[in-house]
């Protein structure tokens, strides 16, 4: 199967590969996919308590290198959203993106699952952290 | 001397037509053009006589008592087929019995599967951990219908080599046809229908140096005689078993390439062998938790066949493609998105299925290229692992069973 320049240069080059620590303030984690499937992504955000926005993210991918190629994607556009704007990033926009081909549709999806998983967690410790205040 | 790229690593795939074969080849194109059904005219005997004389090279290399004993079809999907179908038509009243393993390849597999729609029954016997077949399992699957036994010689993805004459006998004393997807191992390892009591034996010329397009099906005349219901109904050439026009340049290539490899096996094999070690060394004492599939003795001198852990195949293969072709057992690289079921087969995890990597030597395979590749193999694998979110769990003693996966 041939590659778009653009997941080629992802795979080569990803952005933002590594891990914060799972329980520092502001930190959101998705661990998404299945070792069995063949595609697990572990993404996380890192947003300024003050303005909601995503300062900083991260990622780590065992899959093909169009799951590599989605999730670093997804990375970089995290970075400078706020946590609204990031929920409305679709798995069409990486597919189009990066010009997925069909059978490599799965990995678009399972990126923009994890985006919602990080953001999901995000959004659990900081209300947490919030009921957490108030008691 | 200077690596030539990208190096060709994925030799159970296809192999290069070796100029010696090509050679021959080649007058059979343009001057030698006859059709070796033509009896009556110089042209068609030249083609004739061509055809019988590849039909002794290759009767020679597989230890077939009679050239009239090798069937030409286009390949060795086309000879299984044959072979299954063919005696699953003529013994239908026999029996509806197949026991095959389930490690063949996707020929053999999926005209078991045609098979079985159409009201046959098939075992497919199980292997163990390294990949080989135990014959006790063939012997116990075996009913009162059963009318052939098919089992692969030497597996395309793990190079297991089975115990053919242990099956050849137990056929015999049952009085089943057995037939064995020789498509991997004629030409590079001792293959004796005769000594190993094959009634059917499929094989193709362009995994040993001939061209795509041309193969052949065993078919045992005697002890006993093999009846084959045909598959393509026509001018009956191949006694009334396959008709059409031979492809005789592809036919006298076949026969040139099966008399080289026959000529070269024990060298070449050894020598296959060596670099193939060297290559296995290198990757399995620099990376942590990269397992050898299949077994380690009984197995191709050509092949290997690694699982990284927490890396999945299609990425390796990826970060080397530029410069090497190599192959990855997970079909990921296919259209569907299953994990290898050979390598699932010898009772891995999943995981490890979608991470295997074969690498397959060829005659014209350096110790140079196999030092490189391996070298580079290893620096993808540990790039990616640095990348793998399994192998950081891993590294902080996480055991990824535990952990409650969500699948897709």
């Amino acid at each position: 199967m041939a590659y778009s320049d653009k997941v080629i240069d992802h795979y080569n080059n990803p952005r933002n590969v590594g891990s914060f620590p799972k329980e520092t303030p502001g930190v959101g984690t998705g661990l998404v996919g299945a070792p069995e499937c063949g595609d697990v992504m572990k993404l996380q955000i890192k947003v300024n308590l003050d303005t909601g926005v995503i300062e900083d993210a991260k990622f780590k991918t065992f899959g093909c290198g169009s799951a590599i190629a989605s999730s670093s994607l997804a990375t970089e556009w995290l970075k400078g959203k706020t946590v609204d704007e990031a929920a409305k990033i679709k798995n069409t926009d990486i597919v189009n993106e990066l010009k997925l081909p069909p059978v490599k549709i799965h990995c678009s999806v399972l990126a923009e699952d994890a985006i919602k998983a990080a953001l999901t967690d995000y959004k659990e410790k900081s209300a947490a952290r919030v009921v957490g205040a108030a008691s | 001397m200077a690596l030539k790229f990208p190096i060709f690593m994925d030799a159970q795939s296809t192999t290069p037509v070796d100029p010696r074969v090509l050679d021959v080849m080649l007058p059979y194109f343009t001057e030698r053009f006859g059709h070796p059904a033509s009896r009556n005219h110089s042209f068609g005997w030249e083609a004739e006589n061509a055809v019988d004389r590849a039909r002794e090279q290759i009767a020679s290399l597989i230890g077939a008592r009679d050239p009239k004993e090798i069937i030409f079809t286009s390949g060795g999907t086309e000879s299984i087929n044959l072979a299954l179908k063919g005696v699953a038509e003529m013994y239908r009243e026999k029996g509806n019995h197949i026991v095959t393993t389930a490690i063949e390849q996707r020929a053999g597999l999926d005209v078991c599967k045609r098979l079985e729609r159409q009201g046959f029954e098939v075992a497919y016997v199980p292997v163990g951990a390294d990949g080989l077949i135990d014959v006790d399992l063939i012997r116990r699957a075996i009913t009162d219908k059963t009318i052939l036994i098919s089992v692969m010689f030497a597996n395309n993805e793990i190079g297991t080599i089975q115990d053919i004459s242990s099956v050849g006998k137990l056929a015999k004393e049952k009085g089943i046809l057995f037939h064995t997807d020789a498509t991997q191992a004629v030409g590079k390892v001792p293959v004796n229908v005769e000594a190993m009591g094959v009634d059917l034996l499929s094989c193709t010329a362009h995994l040993i140096y001939g061209s795509k397009g041309v193969g052949a099906l065993y078919v045992r005349r005697k002890g006993p005689r093999v009846r084959l219901a045909p598959m393509i109904d026509g001018g009956g050439h191949e006694r009334g078993m396959r008709s059409g026009t031979l492809p005789v340049p592809l036919i006298v290539g076949f026969g040139r390439a099966s008399e080289i490899c026959r000529e070269v096996m024990p060298e070449e094999s050894a020598r296959l062998a060596k670099m193939r070690d060297r290559l296995q060394d290198a990757i399995l004492s620099s990376v942590d938790e990269a397992y050898l599939n299949g077994h380690p003795e009984r197995r191709l001198p050509h092949n290997l066949n690694i699982s990284f852990a927490y890396v999945e195949g299609e990425s390796v293969l990826m970060g080397l493609n530029k410069e090497s072709a190599l192959a990855s057992g997970s079909a990921c690289t296919s259209a569907t998105l299953e994990p290898s079921y050979v390598i699932a087969a010898l009772g891995a995890s999943t995981e490890l299925a979608h991470s295997s990597i074969r690498f397959s030597l060829h005659r014209f395979t350096t110790g140079e290229e196999v030092e490189y590749v391996g070298r580079r193999t290893i620096e993808v694998v540990q790039r990616l692992r640095e990348m793998s979110p399994l192998y950081e769990l891993a590294k902080e003693g996480v055991d990824i069973k535990s952990i409650h996966w969500k699948a897709e």
